[in-house]
C-alpha cells in the first residue's frame, strides 16, 4: 500500500501490524465485558454463551476493522476541491486477493468446527429416539422422534436413564405438561435443578416452538411428528416459555413458565400433585 | 468523436407506441420505459409496504396489543413481508435497473424478448392490487410470507387463496424476467464483446436469473400444490390427512433462501458499477467478482435447510446445512474486500450514490456477521424465530438491497431524466434513512438474544423501552422518505440539466444522450470493452489534474 508521505517514516507494514493487534484486543475486550444475553439456567447455556463470546469477539473484530477502513478510505481519499483527476489504475492484486480469500475460509472453517464441538457438548449430534425413548421408559416406544436436541443426558448411562420424561403438547395457544410419572397435567412445567429432563413434544393444530431464552434451547412443536428436547436444568427460577413460530392471532400471548426448583422443593410439588394410585416415588437418581 | 449529438432523424416514421409520458402507461415494448415502469411501480409499493411496517411498529411501541385486532396485525406483517420482497426488492433490484441497464451493457438495442418483457412487467401491478385489496375485500392471508401450513390451511381461506394467486402471478412475472435476462445477456451481445469484457451487474443479473429459473418454479409447484390443500382438501402438508408439514419447508426455503440472494446479488451488482464512477478508480478484482458471484449462485441453492434448524432435522442435515451457510460468507467477503480496495486510493466524490452504497457496505457487513452466527447450529437454535433474525434480514435487504437501490436512483436519475438531482437533500436522504435505519434494527438484535420472538403483537413488557427506540427509528426513516420525493418530484421537472455524462462515466449507458433515445443509440452501438477504464497509472499519479483514459470520448 502507500505510506502517508506526512507521517514520519514508519513503514506501513508495522503501522499496519500495530492497528491490526490494537483492533483484536479491542475485540477481544469487547467480547468479555458485554454480555447481551439473559441469566444462563441450564447446563448447555454456559456453553453457549462461550460460542456466543467467540462469534461476537470475531464479529466485533472484522466490523469495526471493515468499517474503520471503510471510513478511513473515505476521508483520505476523498476528492478535495479542485481535484479532477482520477485515482490510481489498480485492477487486481493476485496474491492480496488469495490473502483475503484464504483469511475467511480459515476463519469459516475454525467457527464452522468450533460450534460443531459446541453442538456436540449440547448434545446435539447424540442420534435420536430410539435408545432415547427406550431408556426413559415412555410409552411409545415404536414411534418415530424426528428431530431436537439432547442436551445434557449423554455423560453417562446413569443419568440418562434417571431422565424426568415430560409429555408436552402444544395447542393454540397454551402448553401443557403431562407427567407421566405421577400422571400430572399442569400449565407450568415444574423441573428440578440438576436432574436431566426429556421433553417429548406433539402439537395439536398448526407448528409451535417451546423456547426458553434462559436455557438457550427452542424446539419446534409440530403437529404430526413427535419432536424431543432435553435439557439440564442448573439455576433454581422461574423463566418464561415462549411460542416461537406464529401459530394464529393470539401467538404472541402463548407464554408459560418454567420453574426450576431445588430437587427437595421440586420432590414436594411432585408428591403433592402426583395422583394417589401411581408411584410417587420419581427419585430414581437425585444429583 | 462524440456519440449522440445528429439529434434530428430527418423524418419520424409513424409510430405504434404512444410517445411522451403515456408511454408509461402503456404496454410498451421499450426496454427503458418498463424499466421505470418497474422502478416507479415498485416504489409505489415500497410506499405501502412502509407505511405497514409503521403499523407493526405503532403497534409494538407498547407491550399489549391495543392498536389494532390480532388477526389484523398478522395480516399486516403478512402482507408487509410480500409487498416489500414481492412487489419492491425483487422487481426492482432485477426488473427495474435490469430492464434498462442491460441491454446497453451488452450493446443491445432492446432485450431479447421485448414483448415477453411488457407481459412481465404488466402481470405485476393487478398481482399487487390483488393482494392490497384481499384485505380490505375478505381480509389478507395471516401466516406470514412463509405460509407455513397447517396455519396457512387452518386461517381463514379466501385470504391465503388470494395471497397464492398473487404470488403466483409474481413468481411467473419473476421467471419471464429471469428468461429474458439470460438470453439477453448470452445472445444479444454487440459482436466484438467477451463476456469477460461485460460490466458486473450483467454477471450480477446473470447468476440471478439462473437461481430465478432454477428455483421461482419449485415455489410456485409448492404454493399449487398448498392450495389444492386449502381448497379441495388434499392432504399433501395437511398432517391430519397425513400429510407432511416440514415437506413444505423444504420446498419453500428451496426457493425463498436463493431469493434473498435474487435480492442482494443485483444489489452486488449495482455497488460494483456505482463505486468505481465516483472513487475513479477501475473496479478492482473484476475476475474473482466474476467468480465469486457463480459460487454464491451455486451455494446459495443449497443451503436452504438452515432456516428449518428447529423444526426436527436430523443431525446430519443441521451440520451440512452450517458447513454450506457458513461457506457463502468467503465467496461474499471477498465481493466486499474488492470494494474496499476498489476505493483506496481513489478520488472519492462523497456524493449521494457514494455515501448510500458505503452505507449498504457498513449494514451489510454487520448482517453478513450475523448471517454466519445464524448459520451455526447451537447459535441459531436460541435465536432462531426471534427478533435477532428480523434484525438480520433487515440488515440484509433493507441495509443491503433498498441502500442499493436508493444509490442506484441516485446515480442513474441523470441518465433516466437528463437532469440531475439536489445533492445536498440527496445527503440529508442518506443521512436520515443510516440513522433511523440502524436505530430501527440495531436494538433488535438484543431483543431477539434476550427472548421477544418475532411476529407478535404483544410482547414482555421488560422489552418496552428498547422496542420504543427501535419505533422512533422506524419513524425517522418514513420523515427520511419526504426529501427524497421531493428531490426525485421536483428535481424531474427543474433540475439543472444533467448532460449526456455528468459523473465521466465510461459504462456504455453513458456513451448516449440523456434521456437515451428510443433504440439507445443513434448509429452504430459502442463496443466497451473497458468498462472500468478508470484511473491514471501509479507512476503518473499527482502529475496530471485531468480525467483518466479519455476512451468515453472516443466511443471505444
Amino acid at each position: 500500500m502507500k505510506s502517508g508521505s506526512r507521517w514520519v517514516q514508519i513503514p506501513s507494514a508495522i503501522v499496519t501490524l500495530v492497528i491490526g493487534m490494537i483492533l483484536v484486543l479491542a475485540g477481544i475486550w469487547i467480547g468479555h465485558n458485554f454480555n447481551l444475553l439473559p441469566v444462563d439456567a441450564s447446563a448447555n447455556a454456559p456453553i453457549y454463551d462461550e460460542l456466543f463470546q467467540v462469534l461476537f469477539t470475531i464479529g466485533t473484530i472484522l466490523f469495526i476493522g471493515i468499517v474503520g477502513l471503510l471510513v478511513f478510505s473515505l476521508i483520505r481519499f476523498r476528492r478535495r476541491p479542485g481535484q479532477l483527476g482520477d485515482g490510481i489504475a489498480m485492477e487486481g492484486n493476485l496474491p492480496l486477493e488469495i490473502f483475503w480469500t484464504a483469511v475467511p475460509a480459515v476463519v469459516v472453517l475454525f467457527v464452522g468446527l468450533y460450534s460443531y464441538d459446541i453442538y456436540d457438548r449440547m448434545g446435539g449430534m447424540v442420534p435420536l429416539a430410539h435408545d432415547h425413548m427406550a431408556m426413559s421408559g415412555a410409552a411409545s416406544g415404536e414411534e418415530r422422534i424426528w428431530g431436537g436436541i439432547s442436551s445434557g443426558s449423554i455423560e453417562d448411562t446413569a443419568t440418562a436413564a434417571a431422565a424426568l420424561p415430560i409429555d408436552v403438547t402444544a395447542m393454540q395457544f397454551a402448553f401443557l405438561f403431562h407427567y407421566p410419572q405421577g400422571d400430572i397435567i399442569s400449565g407450568e412445567l415444574h423441573v428440578p435443578a440438576g436432574r436431566p429432563v426429556t421433553l417429548r413434544m406433539e402439537a395439536k393444530d398448526v407448528i409451535h416452538a417451546f423456547w426458553v431464552p434462559e436455557f438457550r434451547l427452542k424446539q419446534d412443536v409440530i403437529p404430526g411428528q413427535p419432536t424431543q428436547l432435553s435439557f439440564t436444568a442448573t439455576r433454581p427460577g422461574r423463566y418464561p416459555i415462549v411460542c416461537a413460530e406464529l401459530c394464529g392471532p393470539y401467538h404472541g400471548g402463548m407464554r408459560s413458565t418454567v420453574v426450576v426448583e431445588e430437587s427437595d422443593a421440586w420432590e414436594a410439588w411432585f408428591s403433592s400433585n402426583a395422583k394417589p394410585e401411581t408411584d410417587v416415588t420419581p427419585s430414581v437418581a437425585n444429583a | 468523436m462524440t456519440v449522440a449529438t445528429p439529434s434530428e432523424p430527418l423524418i419520424s416514421p409513424p409510430r405504434l407506441q404512444p410517445t411522451g409520458w403515456l408511454r408509461y402507461l402503456s404496454f410498451s415494448v421499450d426496454h427503458k420505459v418498463i424499466g421505470l415502469q418497474y422502478l416507479v411501480c415498485g416504489f409505489l409499493f415500497y410506499l405501502v409496504g412502509g407505511a405497514l411496517a409503521g403499523a407493526i411498529r405503532t403497534e409494538l411501541a407498547s407491550p399489549v396489543s391495543d392498536f389494532m385486532a390480532r388477526d389484523v396485525y398478522n395480516q399486516v406483517l403478512t402482507l408487509h413481508g410480500t409487498v416489500m420482497i414481492f412487489l419492491w426488492i425483487v422487481p426492482v433490484v432485477n426488473g427495474a435497473f435490469g430492464n434498462y441497464l442491460i441491454p446497453f451493457y451488452v450493446g443491445a438495442r432492446d432485450m431479447a424478448f421485448p414483448r415477453l418483457n411488457a407481459v412481465a412487467f404488466w402481470l405485476i401491478p393487478p398481482a399487487g392490487l390483488l393482494l392490497i385489496t384481499s384485505y380490505f375485500l375478505t381480509g389478507a392471508a395471516q401466516s406470514g410470507w412463509t405460509a407455513y401450513p397447517p396455519l396457512s390451511i387452518t386461517t381463514p381461506a379466501t385470504g391465503q387463496i388470494i395471497w397464492i394467486l398473487s404470488v403466483l402471478l409474481l413468481g411467473g412475472s419473476s421467471i419471464f424476467g429471469g428468461i429474458n435476462f439470460i438470453a439477453t445477456i448470452l445472445k444479444l451481445r454487440r459482436p466484438g464483446l467477451k463476456l469477460m469484457q461485460l460490466p458486473m451487474y450483467c454477471w450480477a443479473m446473470l447468476g440471478t436469473s439462473i437461481l430465478v429459473v432454477l428455483s421461482t418454479p419449485v415455489l410456485a409447484g409448492t404454493l399449487v400444490l398448498l392450495s389444492f390443500d386449502i381448497v379441495a382438501h388434499t392432504g399433501f402438508f395437511n398432517p391430519t390427512l397425513g400429510g407432511n408439514v416440514v415437506v413444505y419447508q423444504h420446498l419453500f426455503w428451496f426457493y425463498s433462501h436463493p431469493a434473498v440472494y435474487i435480492m442482494v446479488l443485483p444489489a452486488f451488482g449495482l455497488v460494483s458499477e456505482i463505486l468505481p464512477v465516483h472513487a475513479r478508480k477501475p473496479l478492482f478484482g473484476y475476475v474473482t467478482m466474476v467468480y465469486s458471484i457463480m459460487a454464491i449462485v451455486v451455494l446459495g441453492l443449497v443451503v436452504w435447510a438452515h432456516h428449518m434448524f428447529t423444526s426436527g432435522t436430523p443431525p446430519w442435515m443441521r451440520l451440512f446445512f452450517t458447513i454450506a451457510t457458513a461457506f457463502i460468507a468467503v465467496p461474499t467477503g471477498i465481493k466486499f474486500f474488492n470494494w474496499l480496495a476498489t476505493l483506496w486510493g481513489g478520488r472519492i466524490n462523497l456524493n449521494s450514490a457514494m455515501l448510500f452504497s458505503c452505507g449498504f457496505i457498513v449494514n451489510f457487513v454487520l448482517g453478513g456477521i450475523t448471517g454466519v452466527a445464524l448459520a451455526q447450529v447451537p447459535f441459531d437454535i436460541h435465536v432462531h424465530d426471534t427478533y435477532f433474525v428480523v434484525a438480520h434480514f433487515h440488515y440484509i435487504v433493507f441495509g443491503g438491497s433498498v441502500f442499493v437501490i436508493f444509490a442506484s436512483i441516485y446515480h442513474w436519475y441523470p441518465k433516466f431524466t437528463g437532469r440531475l438531482l439536489n445533492e445536498d437533500l440527496g445527503r440529508l436522504h442518506c443521512a436520515l434513512t443510516f440513522i433511523g435505519f440502524n436505530l430501527c434494527f440495531g436494538p433488535q438484535h438484543w431483543l431477539g438474544l434476550n427472548g421477544m420472538p418475532r411476529r407478535v403483537a404483544e410482547y414482555d413488557p421488560q422489552f418496552t423501552l428498547i422496542n420504543q427506540i427501535s419505533s422512533v427509528g422506524a419513524l425517522l426513516m418514513a420523515i427520511s422518505t419526504l426529501p427524497f420525493l421531493w428531490n426525485v418530484i421536483h428535481s424531474a421537472i427543474s433540475g439543472p440539466v444533467a448532460g449526456d455524462n455528468p459523473w465521466n462515466a465510461l459504462t456504455p449507458e453513458w456513451l448516449t444522450s440523456s434521456p437515451p433515445p428510443v433504440e439507445n443509440w443513434i448509429g452504430e452501438a459502442p463496443l466497451v470493452e473497458e468498462p472500468y477504464g478508470y484511473g491514471v497509472p501509479a507512476e503518473q499519479l499527482d502529475l496530471a489534474a485531468t480525467t483518466g483514459r479519455d476512451l468515453w470520448s472516443s466511443g471505444k
